[in-house]
């Protein structure tokens, strides 16, 4: 350090081209995250009509678009059903995969072939999958029907009835995100050493002991982790649901999701400004759970 | 070190050069979208994606292109995401020089100033039969040609219905569409399909029943309009009509009548040339209004419409690029391509010519009715989006009719104030 800073020239050359190293992500990050994120909270807070949208001059109307959300009656259907879907979506994607994670923990025969088969979801591009499972869910000719008439049971309208729709795209979601949560957890139970577990034993501790004294705390910086990103991903969850039931009918599958999108692109005349407002408070729910992660991981940095 | 220190430094300049020079790039192409000198390269976008570079009608845009001395780059877009791209573009000064939007899209890109007026451009539409140039129409001008026309009809199984001992024929009213479907359920088969989806194609295919009824878009809560609601709704809950309904976009209805076991389809003339490969005998009816008679059923199909340029030196190939497509001829071969009606009285006479089967099409297109007529024009999609929802309230039985279209009233009058 010292040393540099007495030959001034090539201090100050080489900070130019740090300079120069840093601008290309500079750039990207301005064109790419600082400029659109500006652009959708100058859309909230105009009065965009589509004339305005081509031509300019929309005027500022401050917290309008979101008094005006607020104000409709979809908000409060709208944000139930975000938070339901969200937390069903969590709750099982992460049952099922620690659950998934720690059996294939083993090392039976197979269990390779078998963790791979269990990708096939999250490798199919969603389009696929959603449009599979509202092929299986249809309550006329779908093959879940088929199956509940095959057992005696009346047959029920997934995708229709106001009951179901949110239980249907939720189970869609859950089938979805498992793979994801498999394949975070086990790479994290493969972190914990063997001879925790040989320890654990040797004092006399049972599978089900073992589980809850070793496996789950110590995998809880990579449940943290896998739960935040479960969680942002599942807060924008837009084509599974738009694709089998179009947030509907009667709003009973919307999200603030599907919601914006509505809004934005899902009538002939899109009103950009209140579909913007309904984005942008998606993103500050995201960012305060991604705040509340930072802080826990802070805090666990501390008491170790 | 010392030269390790220069090769890096030298990097970084070439980096920050690429940079510098790609975003002038970038931006100069973005400026000037057909900054190219007369020839050069015009841009058309439609809503057919579901024809590649080698289909009669890329390569009838192709040939207008050579005709009209240029090069034309084409590209395709699903329908529902067209609106929003020639916004953007129009946005971003790039609009395509020729756009084909779908009909009701018109008076919302005219309002918007995304489209140039056939003043302007100097399009002739004197040919175009007037309740199809209508949609294109707001404030007294005129914002472009309709290439071609569809509708919606009853299609039937003609097994089916002879099985049930209905005829046809005597479907003329909503009481014997009733009575059809309650016999065709008798029999073990099923009844109707159409589709209800929460998108601007379920209000498409319930305008018929709506119109029908002597309701007007302008109160949706009317006597009629409940009494077209409550239609829809019996049915369902009868099981005429499959629940499945509600899910149905046009294609996944024509799916449910081309497996066999349905009686009536509702369903538009650009499923012609797939009705012949169900491999069953069908027929074709036109929907019937409330009392009797035939309901006037909304117009879709597309509108050829030139956006407004910077240069309004373009519009000249333009406009030849959008007479080549209108022509006579290429009408012709273009609405046989698309299974549509074609706009104008002398390209319908010589489709009815060649294929007389579409004279009951050519028929209803001529009783057919714009969605922004009435003087609605950009009011439509406000009172659309209400209307929709009502539709999938009532059939999802989560509100009666009565109290859906209430609500879809306020809404619609809260959005149109």
């Amino acid at each position: 350090m010292v040393r540099r800073r007495s030959r001034a020239p090539g201090y100050r050359a080489q900070q130019w081209a740090a300079w120069a190293f840093l601008l290309p992500l500079v750039a990207y990050l301005l064109a790419f995250y600082a400029y659109p994120l500006y652009r959708n909270l100058d859309l909230s807070l105009r009065d965009y009509t589509v004339r305005s949208f081509v031509r300019g001059g929309a005027p500022f109307t401050g917290l309008a678009n979101y008094r005006r959300i607020v104000d409709d009656p979809t908000f409060v259907p709208a944000l139930t059903h975000t938070v339901v879907f969200t937390l069903a979506s969590l709750v099982f994607q992460f049952g099922f995969g620690l659950a998934l994670a720690v059996f294939f923990h083993q090392h039976f025969r197979l269990s390779a072939t078998l963790r791979a088969l269990f990708l096939v979801p999250w490798l199919l591009p969603l389009i696929v999958s959603a449009s599979t499972w509202s092929w299986m869910l249809n309550s006329e000719a779908g093959v879940v029907n088929t199956v509940v008439r095959a057992a005696g049971g009346d047959p029920v309208n997934w995708l229709t009835s106001p009951g179901w729709s949110l239980v249907s795209v939720t189970v869609a979601n859950v089938w979805i995100g498992i793979p994801f949560n498999l394949v975070l957890l086990y790479s994290g139970l493969q972190g914990i050493s063997p001879q925790l577990y040989e320890a654990a034993a040797l004092d006399g501790a049972g599978g089900w002991q073992r589980f809850w004294r070793l496996t789950l705390p110590l995998l809880r910086p990579v449940s943290a982790i896998t739960l935040l990103l479960g969680l942002v991903y599942t807060l924008k969850v837009l084509d599974v649901i738009w694709i089998m039931t179009r947030g509907g009918p009667a709003d009973s599958s919307t999200t603030f999701a599907t919601w914006s999108y509505q809004l934005g692109f899902g009538s002939l005349l899109p009103r950009f400004g209140p579909g913007a407002a309904v984005g942008n408070l998606l993103i500050v729910a995201a960012l305060a759970f991604g705040l509340v992660y930072i802080r826990l991981q802070r805090r666990q940095q501390g008491a170790a | 070190m010392r030269s390790l220190a220069t090769s890096r430094r030298a990097v970084g300049v070439t980096l920050a050069v690429l940079v510098a020079v790609t975003s002038a790039a970038c931006s100069r192409s973005d400026n000037s979208p057909g900054g190219a000198a007369a020839g050069g390269t015009y841009t058309i976008w439609d809503p057919y994606p579901q024809f590649d570079n080698s289909s009669d009608w890329v390569k009838l845009l192709t040939t207008c292109g050579s005709q009209a001395g240029v090069s034309v780059k084409r590209t395709g877009y699903d329908t529902t995401d067209l609106t929003s791209k020639a916004l953007l573009a129009a946005q971003q000064g790039n609009s395509p020089d020729v756009l084909i939007v779908d009909n009701p899209v018109v008076s919302t890109l005219a309002e918007a100033g995304v489209l140039a007026t056939t003043e302007d451009t100097k399009l002739d539409t004197s040919a175009i039969s007037p309740n199809l140039v209508a949609a294109g129409q707001v404030g007294g001008k005129t914002y472009g040609v309709p290439i071609g026309a569809n509708t919606l009809a009853l299609y039937y199984n003609k097994a089916v219905l002879a099985a049930a001992g209905v005829d046809p024929t005597a479907v003329t009213d909503w009481a014997a569409l009733t009575a059809a479907l309650a016999k065709v359920t008798a029999t073990g088969k099923k009844g109707i399909t159409f589709s209800a989806i929460g998108t601007e194609e379920g209000s498409f295919q319930f305008l018929p029943w709506f119109w029908g009824s002597g309701a007007q878009l302008s109160t949706l809560d009317s006597a009629g309009g409940v009494a077209a609601l409550s239609l829809w709704t019996d049915w369902l809950a009868k099981k005429y009509a499959p629940n499945s309904v509600i899910n149905n976009t046009q294609t996944t209805s024509w799916q449910e009548f081309a497996t066999g076991q349905y009686a009536f389809a509702e369903n538009g003339t650009w499923q012609l040339a797939n009705a012949k490969k169900t491999g069953f005998e069908y027929g074709i009816i036109p929907i019937p209004a409330k009392e009797g008679g035939t309901a006037p059923a909304p117009t879709g199909g597309e509108f050829v419409t030139i956006p407004v340029q910077r240069q309004s030196d373009r519009y000249g190939t333009a406009r030849k690029l959008v007479d080549c497509l209108t022509s006579s001829d290429n009408l012709l071969a273009t609405d046989t391509t698309l299974s549509y009606i074609a706009p104008t009285e002398a390209v319908q006479a010589a489709q009815a010519a060649k294929n007389p089967e579409l004279r009951v099409w050519i028929d209803a297109v001529k009783a057919a009715k714009g969605r922004t007529g009435d003087n609605l024009g950009t009011k439509y999609p406000k009172i659309s989006e209400p209307l929709w929802k009502a539709v999938q309230s009532a059939l999802s039985g989560s509100q009666s009719p009565q109290a859906a279209l209430s609500s879809a009233q306020s809404a619609a009058a809260a959005a149109t104030k």
